[in-house]
């Protein structure tokens, strides 16, 4: 019985060691790009221009979306903007932009200023909206499917890599 | 006199006994709540800018009418069950939730055997 319980001590230093090594060992930063395959099917978004409202029945025509949150005030937006400048060009897919938390003009101005890669284009004047959508910081883009089935999410500014992988996925190479 | 006091005692008790049971307390779901751009704070605690629309959300959501356990499925839907500080059980945790009564268990099982080794010496 006393090497029974000597081998259970042992196990279990055994286990909380191992436990401890592989927690420690692991990236404490969380980020929500493996929750894929939710479905987004209540988007109700605010039209940039106070037109109305963005929704699934007006978006789904589409192959692809993506939904990109930015703001004039974001400075990793501006970074991202030369690739979704890119990616507006491509056949398969549409951009959706949110303006997030920010001013008309200031957000017109960017706009003007940088170009305008966004299809459709609605604001989110309180962030509520966002929330929605699992966003947490800007930039954040969701690429999701016919279906708003979320395929894809890219927390940060958008760089050659998720470009080309956008690319791969919507079948736009 | 005497009654109507008692009387009277007695229904404010009962009005606001009944009134917290009913009301979903904000406060305590914000402290189940993890703030996910300040780590290690829960949007009670912090004023950052994503804890703040969580709040107003929160708020919505109870003016909605919906209950705590739909509030955490609606954000834990969304942000994963990182968000929240009591995470439901599941497949990926339930050594989280088991492990302390194993391991108590265990360890009343080792206590019991030394009682009874030392019981037999003496």
């Amino acid at each position: 019985m006393q090497k029974t319980i000597k081998t259970i001590i042992l196990i279990f230093i055994f286990f909380l060691i191992t436990i401890f090594y592989l927690s420690l060992n692991k990236n404490s930063n969380y980020d929500t790009e493996n929750l894929v395959g939710n479905k987004l099917n209540q988007i109700k978004l605010e039209n940039f221009e106070n037109t109305g409202y963005l929704t699934n029945e007006k978006l789904k025509k589409n192959n692809y979306i993506l939904i990109n949150f930015w703001a004039s005030w974001c400075a990793p937006c501006r970074t991202e903007h030369p690739l979704l400048m890119q990616l507006s060009q491509l056949r398969n897919i549409k951009i959706l932009g949110v303006n997030f938390k920010d001013k008309k003009n200031n957000a017109l101005n960017f706009l003007n200023n940088l170009g305008n890669p966004y299809h459709y284009l609605a604001k989110d004047d309180q962030g509520k909206q966002s929330v929605n959508f699992g966003i947490y910081g800007i930039p954040e883009s969701i690429l999701v499917n016919k279906e708003f089935i979320v395929i894809k999410k890219f927390v940060g500014p958008l760089n050659l890599e998720d470009f080309n992988e956008i690319k791969k996925i919507t079948n736009s190479l | 006199m005497k009654f109507k006091i008692i009387l009277t005692i007695l229904l404010v008790n009962f009005y606001s006994f009944a009134f917290s049971n009913e009301a979903i307390d904000e406060n305590k779901i914000h402290k189940n709540l993890r703030c996910l751009v300040c780590q290690g704070q829960s949007i009670s605690d912090s004023n950052s800018d994503f804890a703040l629309t969580l709040k107003m959300v929160v708020k919505d959501l109870i003016d909605q009418g919906k209950s705590e356990q739909e509030i955490y499925n609606f954000l834990s839907d969304k942000y994963g069950d990182w968000i929240l500080y009591k995470p439901k059980l599941n497949l990926a945790n339930f050594l989280l939730w088991f492990l302390p009564y194993f391991v108590l268990f265990l360890g009343g099982l080792i206590i019991l055997y030394l009682i009874r080794k030392n019981a037999k010496k003496t």
